[in-house]
């Protein structure tokens, strides 16, 4: 991996996002808006519920989570994208940029952008709603390292299928996040889910986190197998983005699709 | 067609038996060439003839069917970053990103072909192509002429042993054409980098190129000398040939082979 390079793309959107502060507000705006919104149901719900489950670390936790796994993933979307609408793809394509690279400068913007985003969570979650991690302790690391991975490789995923697709398939990407929560078990136990809405949930990593964080806060422990699988399908997915975008990119040199990506047609 | 002279230095760009299939069309058909250090070789055609595409091949954003294409002796599909990094092009369908400064589109593409003193090197292609003033300004506020210069500075960053120029001067006046058309004969010479030349104005062709290649239906027809082969082909004007060449490339396919 050429470190030049990676360090070119992630610049690119450094200086993007200082010359633009359309692009710094989503970083953290709707996060923020959704940390505020559930932690005002956390609270209420916490009140109507004397005795009953610890709302703020359970809904707010999840929701501040999975906001996280989202913001990682738009970050490697979003970059992608930068260059989609600036038909920039020649110009990256004929150079020495080599594909590794250029997915690797997609992760470190995204994790530039991601940790902004989670900053400002974590001091209104914490700061405004009282959530704390200390439950969590330790575990909150792995927890993230889960996530992240995820959204890195779903990032990945969205990417090659807007370069196969064509440009007009972006609207396919934003909303991939709330089209797997309802299988991530992200506000109730995968248990709750039929059968076949189980199985799709073992399948996605967060499901894992979010099982783990709810025995967490319910004094159960957490299982580092259920972790540890967590955790193994995350990097196993990531390589299988990867895998994904290198055959997409080698078809679209292959049909001339790159060369000509700016005509919105689909091969 | 050519094959490089064994007495001449190593061509900067050699292309042999190169195919490009789209189904049962053929967009190129069998073209062999080379570009020498130092040599601007223009590539003339019909809209179509397929010199967007051979440029294209040469620039590995597209799969030949067929044939193989050497950057400094690296092998394009096999040694891809290292034949792309003696390599740079220019082409007005492919403008810098617009939302970005000069320098700053300077410096990320000086990164991605990590060039020496990259710095100094953006210096002194903001002085070459008399862009100073527009340094801060963002590309996409620049006039069509302003943004080739970019482009152009862009493509010389990692001082390319192989250049490849798609229409360069064709969104510019009369004037700045000309100022880009010396300051590209001045790299030839000075840089001894070689030129891949497609344009559609035959003035410029014959004022600038060493030798030209006339394009049509996938397949070079003519090859040679542009200040002289219209006279060896009988006709008045290299742009007349062009027409000949353009309307009825079978005929005169045939033509020039009876010649033979």
């Amino acid at each position: 991996m050429n470190l030049h390079a990676l360090y070119a793309i992630a610049l690119r959107q450094f200086y993007l996002m200082r010359g633009s502060p359309t692009r710094v507000l989503p970083i953290f705006a709707w996060v923020a808006v959704d940390i505020v919104l559930w932690g005002f149901i956390s609270r209420y719900l916490s009140g109507v519920s004397h005795g009953g489950p610890d709302f703020v670390a359970t809904m707010l936790g999840a929701v501040l989570l999975w906001d996280f796994f989202s913001r990682v993933m738009q970050g490697v979307t979003t970059a992608f994208l930068e260059d989609v609408w600036s038909r920039n793809f020649l110009n990256l394509f004929a150079s020495p940029l080599s594909v590794r690279s250029y997915l690797g400068g997609l992760v470190l913007t995204s994790v530039l952008a991601s940790l902004v985003g989670l900053l400002v969570m974590l001091v209104l979650a914490t700061g405004v709603f009282g959530l704390s991690f200390a439950s969590y302790g330790l575990l909150l690391i792995p927890f993230m390292l889960v996530l992240f991975l995820f959204g890195i490789a779903l990032g990945i995923f969205a990417c090659a299928m807007v370069l196969r697709l064509g440009p007009a398939s972006e609207w396919l990407v934003w909303p991939i996040p709330a089209l797997l929560s309802p299988f991530a078990g992200v506000f109730y136990p995968l248990a709750t889910l039929p059968p076949w809405m189980q199985a799709v949930g073992r399948a996605l990593p967060p499901s894992y986190v979010f099982e783990g964080m709810r025995s967490v806060v319910a004094g159960d422990g957490v299982s580092s197998a259920a972790l540890a699988a967590g955790l193994g399908l995350a990097l196993l997915q990531i390589a299988l983005a990867c895998w994904l975008f290198s055959r997409v990119f080698k078809q679209a040199i292959r049909s001339g699709l790159l060369a000509r990506y700016s005509a919105e047609s689909v091969a | 067609m050519t094959t490089a002279d064994p007495s001449l230095p190593a061509p900067v760009l050699t292309v042999r038996d190169l195919c490009k299939r789209y189904g049962d069309k053929r967009a190129v058909h069998d073209i062999s060439f080379h570009v020498a250090p130092g040599e601007i070789v223009g590539l003339l055609g019909p809209n179509g003839a397929g010199k967007t595409t051979t440029i294209n091949m040469v620039l590995g954003v597209l799969e030949p069917s067929a044939g193989r294409i050497l950057i400094d002796g690296f092998d394009v599909s096999r040694q891809r970053r290292r034949a792309l990094a003696a390599t740079n092009f220019a082409a007005v369908y492919a403008p810098l990103p617009g939302n970005l400064t000069v320098e700053q589109n300077l410096r990320i593409f000086g990164l991605i072909y990590q060039v020496r003193s990259l710095q100094a090197r953006i210096e002194a292609l903001l002085e070459q192509f008399d862009l100073l003033a527009f340094r801060d300004t963002r590309c996409g506020l620049l006039s069509s002429g302003e943004q080739t210069r970019v482009c152009l500075a862009k493509a010389l960053l990692n001082r390319p042993k192989l250049l490849l120029l798609d229409e360069p001067t064709a969104s510019l006046d009369p004037a700045t054409a000309r100022d880009i058309r010396e300051q590209i004969r001045r790299i030839a010479n000075d840089d001894g980098g070689g030129i891949l030349w497609t344009s559609h104005n035959m003035v410029e062709v014959e004022e600038v190129c060493d030798r030209v290649m006339i394009m049509s239906q996938g397949r070079v027809l003519l090859e040679g000398d542009p200040r002289t082969l219209a006279q060896e082909h009988r006709a008045d004007s290299l742009e007349d040939l062009f027409v000949r060449l353009a309307r009825d490339p079978a005929n005169s396919a045939e033509q020039r082979e009876a010649a033979r």
